[in-house]
């Protein structure tokens, strides 16, 4: 039996996270959102800190939806990819704009996953969806748990499938993890998330 | 975007308890931190909670209230930033190549370096100046809310193992030496030239509370605006407004944008990308 993916009407905002191979990840992921995806996106990709970053160009080209290095206090819009600049923090404001910050790394980490998962889950509570894809460290697991408590959901990318498995590994072993999926069946899961399928959640 | 809030937890109380500690900071020593950004300033927060030994912000509020030396210690988790000299090479050659051009016409310059930190991006404008043979005419006004960071920026003294990316920036900012020119190294830090700051003034300033105090030709102030909310922003950027003449220069951090300020129309683009804009 096929587990239900209900709650995925619900969701407002997905952010994602990932460091070594996750380029490529992206890369199958992002170009396969469809054109009227309905929610935010938000991505922290591990990169060397020298501006400019290629990143934005380089989804640009592939994907259907806008793809946007924001600016500090940007609107966050549905259908809207904004991915982290690099050797700056991308966090979520209450009032879902955000915010960026030079404070020093988080384990190493400039911009962090974790601390765009933990703001992105006080904002977004329920209605966000957390995505830890290949990489070589831990980022990402303590932004799991913390979106998992808001009440918000959590996949990992399948760890054999990933390039490097330490990411989605320390994920799963902090406990926030609700769907350890396959690029492909991630892939398919969001595709379905179009506008005309936003329900409240009573 | 639709929001929703997360009642009945952990971090809703924490979220009260923050707006409480904020006012009471305001209220007993006068630092307004209560528009800065709040995911920012959770995260410092838990820092400080963690550091100092409190496990609420509500127990850390009643001693803040009541010890003054605690104060001093919080206030370093809310103001302290670290920069790097020449951040951002092509801003300060955007500056050298074509700010300086135009500064070059006035008999005297003044620059206000707003929430200068420990000095970085300061000592980075005052050797440029020095090179472009403007520094004798010019004034540089730096200022901060934080005093140790003042006396800090003041000292001039910077950890060697720093220096070696702070030269790399320098020489892709076109500088026209070798940054190591400027400095002094022993024990295991760099000592800038103190005649670089010979005309340097350094001041306690709030861009949250003070009023404008100079008329100025240039002034930056790189990524001290995201730690505010957009009220603030709005507040400082009035007062740069204000505080500079008639086609006079403002410099922003490389992601920090004037399009979402009221201010907007009080400036025109002179260099987009590197977030230089000309008061109009």
């Amino acid at each position: 039996m096929t587990p239900s993916t209900d709650y995925l009407d619900a969701i407002d905002a997905v952010v994602i996270g990932a460091s070594a191979g996750g380029v490529e990840a992206l890369n199958h992921l992002l170009p396969a959102l469809p054109a009227n995806f309905r929610p935010a996106v938000l991505v922290v990709v591990h990169v060397r800190s020298d501006p400019p970053s290629l990143l934005p160009a380089l989804f640009a080209a592939r994907c259907k939806l806008p793809v946007v290095e924001p600016d500090d206090k940007n609107e966050i819009a549905g259908g809207t990819i904004y991915v982290a600049p690099p050797g700056y923090h991308m966090l979520v404001e209450p009032d879902c704009t955000i915010s960026l910050s030079v404070d020093p790394p988080v384990r190493f980490s400039r911009p962090s996953v974790d601390v765009l998962f933990e703001s992105a889950a006080l904002c977004f509570a329920n209605t966000l969806l957390g995505v830890v894809l290949s990489g070589a460290n831990d980022d990402g697991a303590r932004g799991l748990v913390a979106i998992s408590r808001a009440g918000g959901r959590c996949w990992v990318q399948e760890p054999q499938t990933a390039v490097a498995s330490a990411m989605p590994l320390g994920a799963i072993a902090r406990g926030g993890v609700h769907d350890i999926l396959t690029l492909d069946v991630m892939t398919a899961r969001l595709g379905a998330m179009v506008a005309g399928t936003r329900r409240q959640r009573g | 975007m639709p929001h929703r809030t997360l009642k009945d937890t952990e971090e809703a109380v924490f979220d009260i308890e923050l707006k409480l500690l904020l006012e009471a900071v305001y209220m007993k020593y006068q630092h307004d931190f209560r528009h800065y950004s709040v995911s920012s300033l959770r995260r410092r927060l838990t820092q400080a909670l963690h550091d100092l030994g409190f496990s609420t912000l509500s127990q850390l509020q009643e001693r803040i209230l009541r010890d003054a030396t605690l104060f001093s210690r919080l206030f370093q988790y809310l103001t302290v930033q670290v920069s790097e000299m020449f951040r951002d090479p092509p801003y300060f050659r955007a500056i050298r190549e074509q700010v300086v051009p135009i500064l070059q016409t006035y008999p005297s310059i003044k620059v206000w370096v707003a929430g200068c930190s420990s000095g970085e991006e300061l000592w980075s404008l005052a050797i440029l100046f020095a090179e472009e043979n403007i520094a004798e005419r010019t004034v540089l006004y730096a200022t901060d809310i934080n005093a140790d960071a003042l006396r800090q920026a003041e000292n001039g003294i910077y950890p060697l193992d720093r220096l070696a990316s702070f030269s790399q920036n320098y020489l892709a900012a076109g500088g026209k030496r070798s940054l190591s020119d400027y400095y002094h190294a022993a024990y295991g830090a760099a000592k800038f030239s103190q005649t670089l700051k010979s005309r340097v003034v350094f001041a306690d300033h709030s861009l949250a509370t003070d009023s404008v105090f100079l008329e100025a030709h240039l002034v930056s102030c790189r990524n001290v605006l995201i730690y505010f909310d957009r009220a603030l922003q709005d507040r400082a950027l009035g007062l740069f407004s204000d505080s500079l003449v008639r086609r006079g220069f403002l410099g922003l951090g490389s992601k920090e944008s004037l399009r979402f300020s009221k201010h907007a129309g009080s400036f025109a683009d002179f260099d987009a990308r590197e977030r230089l804009y000309q008061k109009v």
